[in-house]
């Protein structure tokens, strides 16, 4: 009956081996220790690790897991930044960073904007509803009209895969993914690494399940490059209609890196036994309409999370979700605003995360600095 | 004025309607192929010499399936450039699609489209015209009126016909004609939004997957269409190994069925999606370079296996013969996110090294890839529209001829195109077989190298 399936190959070349240069591991003073006045006054602790020459943050696929530890360990400096009574540094103070979200969004624009003004930068916001675009301006007319005034990191959301990648090579500042499409997501996985590594300490081994709507989910697709990176043993579960191609029954396919190495299991009560993160996804309400799914009520009673089936995994287990939440869809109130969820705190860990993230992109742009 | 008699010496001349393949002078005069001789000789007085030792000589290539995309889309392509541009790829004749602006769905825009030819074009142009008024799938044209007027064929081409019945009704009511009815197959409702081959490429990429079933059940539905009306059907692009295997087996029960195959088709892959040249990145990661938006084509780039299917499908004559699928379009086409951009590649001044991809990799011999180049497509064209004696070197017959070097590399440089359609995935690729010299009716329209005006 239930069937388990394991791609055992792993990738030949290891990460960060790739002509990619290497990342310092030097560490600059904490901050604690420096005197306001004093040189970089407020500079948040752990900058010196990042001081590397990634030029874009699009997914986590070319990312080395020691580039990945970098990035976490400067989002607890940034972390004390924001736990201060002023929320405010100026190390990127005279830096623009411009948002520019084709879809709309609340969460993820004003994480990156909390961001980038607590390290001084100056933010500018654009939807795209608002903007040149549903002039029928070009989407590469309206990134170099903006790069024109002069931006040092560009974030963006699209709905069309691999958009930013475009974007990436025709302009010249850095270039963040805030969600393209069905594909990747990237600062939403650094977050839910950082924050599983909060609370159960280094990840590799740690088992991650998760469930739902991996086909459309971006989030997921992300957090599975760097569970994978980070040594995790990833388990996903959902209705065959919305597993990708390649994790799909009969479509299993060892030769590809994107797919290698995920377990993928048919019950959700197999796949949540033992979990020490349990993760299920949003579902969409047009997978009715588009034939993925009879009905969500069928897809709650199979797949979705309430405490009986929390219960199946280790005690003190993570819940975590991406957010939004459909509460008593895929997800029961019970257990969203339990004891075992973290989903406000991947919110605000978020913040803190994109702080890490811009701040390596701009001290990549200041040359070296 | 009238040329000058023009001898071309020494070449292997290749000629499948004839079944010549020797080491032969070829002699043009008036227009016309004087003759083929026996074996390479002296030059006679009075003719210029065109040394083809080393090289293949062989009947201008045909295609049957171009879009030149005049009337109306003039800023991709004139019939000006892509007669030109097929100059360029060896072919003397092709077949204007009918996918323009108006459409190909009336006597006058055909009329145009030939005489524009006529005036302007480099080469020969044939044109096809639609199924279904404006292409719609929904009422046939004057189909008659059509044939009058000069079509070699009808096709909604970009729109499979989707209603069975009006496939079927096409199938019957085009027999009035002689003419084929060219279906491009994919099942639209299968097929979805669609932007590349369905698979682990696309599924990393997260772009939405066509399976190569929509193709396969559209064929399989145009077989059994054909075979109730006794019509005759052509299958644009084969491109999956069901769909070649269905082909196979329709014409194994002796139905009036044939097909074409593309150069890319029969060359490169979905792989190609990830902007490496064909490779996939080992650690999965994607560069900057990734969702090339040239590749992005209907039927969309297929699995290795697919075009294994199709080169076997050629080499065994269940394949009748390559199209290009010519699909010039402008910059901002393809300056886009790959959801965005339009479909096509421009591909008539590489098509020849595109096909010879797997001539060199043994699966297809030189003399099969020109026949379905030449002899093919002018059985295709048969008796229709002045059709007959093309794609041969008989004596007589229109001085269509193309001088190939078979082994020569060469770098892709759209930029160096003469089509207006700059759009190729194949940019910066070398290809091993290269167009040197394509004659049309006894003169020089195309020079490696040169710039023939």
């Amino acid at each position: 009956m239930a069937r388990t399936r394991v791609a055992t190959r792993t990738p030949e070349r290891p990460h960060g081996q790739s002509g990619k240069p290497e990342i310092e591991t030097s560490q600059a003073t904490p901050a604690a220790h420096r005197k306001p006045g004093a040189a970089r006054p407020n500079q948040p602790p752990m900058f010196g690790g990042l001081s590397g020459s990634r030029r874009n943050v699009l997914d986590l696929d070319d990312f080395s897991k020691e580039e990945i530890e970098h990035i976490l360990q400067s989002a607890d400096g940034m972390n004390e930044v924001l736990s201060r009574d002023v929320r405010k540094t100026p190390t990127l103070r005279g830096k623009t960073i411009l948002t520019l979200f084709f879809e709309n969004s609340t969460r993820t624009r004003v994480s990156f904007e909390q961001a980038g003004k607590v390290l001084g930068a100056d933010v500018i916001n654009v939807s795209a509803s608002a903007s040149s675009v549903s002039k029928g301006e070009s989407l590469l007319n309206t990134v170099r009209t903006l790069e024109a005034m002069k931006i040092d990191v560009l974030v963006m959301r699209h709905p069309h895969s691999g958009a930013p990648y475009y974007v990436a090579s025709k302009i010249d500042a850095a270039v963040v993914n805030a969600g393209d499409g069905t594909h990747a997501h990237p600062t939403q996985s650094l977050l839910d690494l950082y924050t599983m590594r909060r609370h159960l300490g280094d990840i590799a081994g740690k088992k991650v399940t998760i469930i739902g709507d991996l086909h459309f989910s971006r989030v997921a697709r992300s957090d599975v490059w760097g569970l994978r990176k980070m040594g995790a043993e990833v388990t996903v579960c959902g209705p065959p209609t919305l597993l990708p191609y390649g994790l799909r029954p009969g479509t299993e396919q060892a030769d590809s890196a994107a797919f290698t190495g995920i377990n993928v299991v048919d019950r959700v009560e197999e796949a949540l036994e033992g979990a020490d993160v349990v993760m299920p996804l949003r579902i969409q309400r047009e997978r009715q309409e588009s034939g993925n799914l009879p009905d969500l009520r069928e897809y709650s009673k199979l797949y979705g999370i309430n405490a009986d089936r929390l219960a199946l995994a280790n005690p003190g287990a993570l819940l975590m979700h991406p957010g939004p939440m459909n509460e008593g869809i895929e997800i029961s109130s019970e257990v969203a605003h339990g004891a075992q969820a973290v989903i406000e705190e991947q919110v605000s860990n978020g913040v803190a995360i994109r702080m890490a993230v811009l701040y390596m992109l701009c001290a990549r742009s200041r040359g070296g600095e | 004025m009238v040329n000058k008699p023009i001898v071309i010496t020494g070449g292997r001349v290749i000629d499948p309607a004839q079944g010549i393949d020797r080491l032969a002078d070829v002699l043009l005069k008036d227009g016309v192929v004087e003759t083929v001789t026996d074996a390479p000789g002296t030059a006679p007085d009075g003719y210029e010499v065109i040394d083809a030792t080393g090289m293949v000589v062989a009947p201008g290539f045909i295609d049957i399936h171009t879009h030149l995309r005049e009337p109306g889309l003039e800023h991709k392509e004139t019939i000006a450039t892509g007669t030109r541009a097929a100059a360029a790829g060896g072919f003397t004749t092709i077949c204007a699609m009918p996918n323009t602006e108006p459409n190909q769905d009336n006597a006058s825009t055909v009329e145009f489209v030939l005489r524009t030819g006529r005036e302007q074009g480099v080469v020969r142009v044939m044109a096809i015209g639609a199924v279904t008024l404006e292409r719609a799938g929904k009422r046939l044209v004057e189909m008659a009126e059509l044939a009058d007027a000069g079509v070699i064929g009808f096709s909604d081409d970009g729109n499979p016909v989707a209603d069975p019945n009006i496939m079927r009704q096409a199938l019957t009511y085009s027999q009035i004609t002689g003419l084929p009815i060219i279906n491009h197959c994919e099942e639209p409702s299968i097929a979805g939004a669609g932007q590349m081959q369905m698979g682990v490429i696309a599924s990393h990429l997260g772009l939405t997957g066509v399976p190569s079933e929509a193709e396969t059940v559209m064929v399989e539905r145009d077989i059994a269409l054909a075979e109730l009306t006794g019509g005759r059907l052509h299958i644009a692009h084969l491109s999956t190994r069901r769909a070649v295997e269905a082909v196979r087996r329709a014409k194994e029960r002796g139905l009036r069925v044939t097909a074409e195959a593309t150069p890319h088709h029969v060359s490169i892959t979905d792989a190609w999606v990830y902007g490496l040249g064909g490779a996939i990145p080992n650690d999965g990661s994607l560069s900057t370079a990734a969702y090339d938006t040239n590749t992005k084509v209907n039927p969309p780039l297929r699995t290795y296996d697919d075009v294994d299917a199709v080169v076997e499908g050629l080499a065994d004559g269940t394949i009748d013969m390559i199209a290009t699928d010519h699909a010039p379009h402008a910059a901002t086409d393809k300056e886009c996110t790959y959801q965005e951009a339009a479909h096509g590649i421009s591909n008539i001044e590489t098509a020849f090294g595109s096909c010879m991809v797997p001539v060199h990799a043994g699966a297809l011999s030189l003399e099969n890839l020109i026949e379905r180049m030449t002899a093919a497509p002018a059985r295709f064209l048969g008796t229709t529209a002045g059709g007959t004696g093309l794609g041969s070197l008989k004596s007589g017959l229109p001085a269509d001829v193309v001088v190939l070097d078979p082994t020569s590399e060469w770098e892709v440089d759209p930029s160096a195109f003469f089509s207006k359609g700059k759009n190729t995935p194949l940019d910066g690729t070398t290809l091993k077989g290269r167009v040197v010299i394509t004659l049309y009716a006894g003169e020089v329209v195309h020079e490696a190298g040169v710039t023939v005006e």
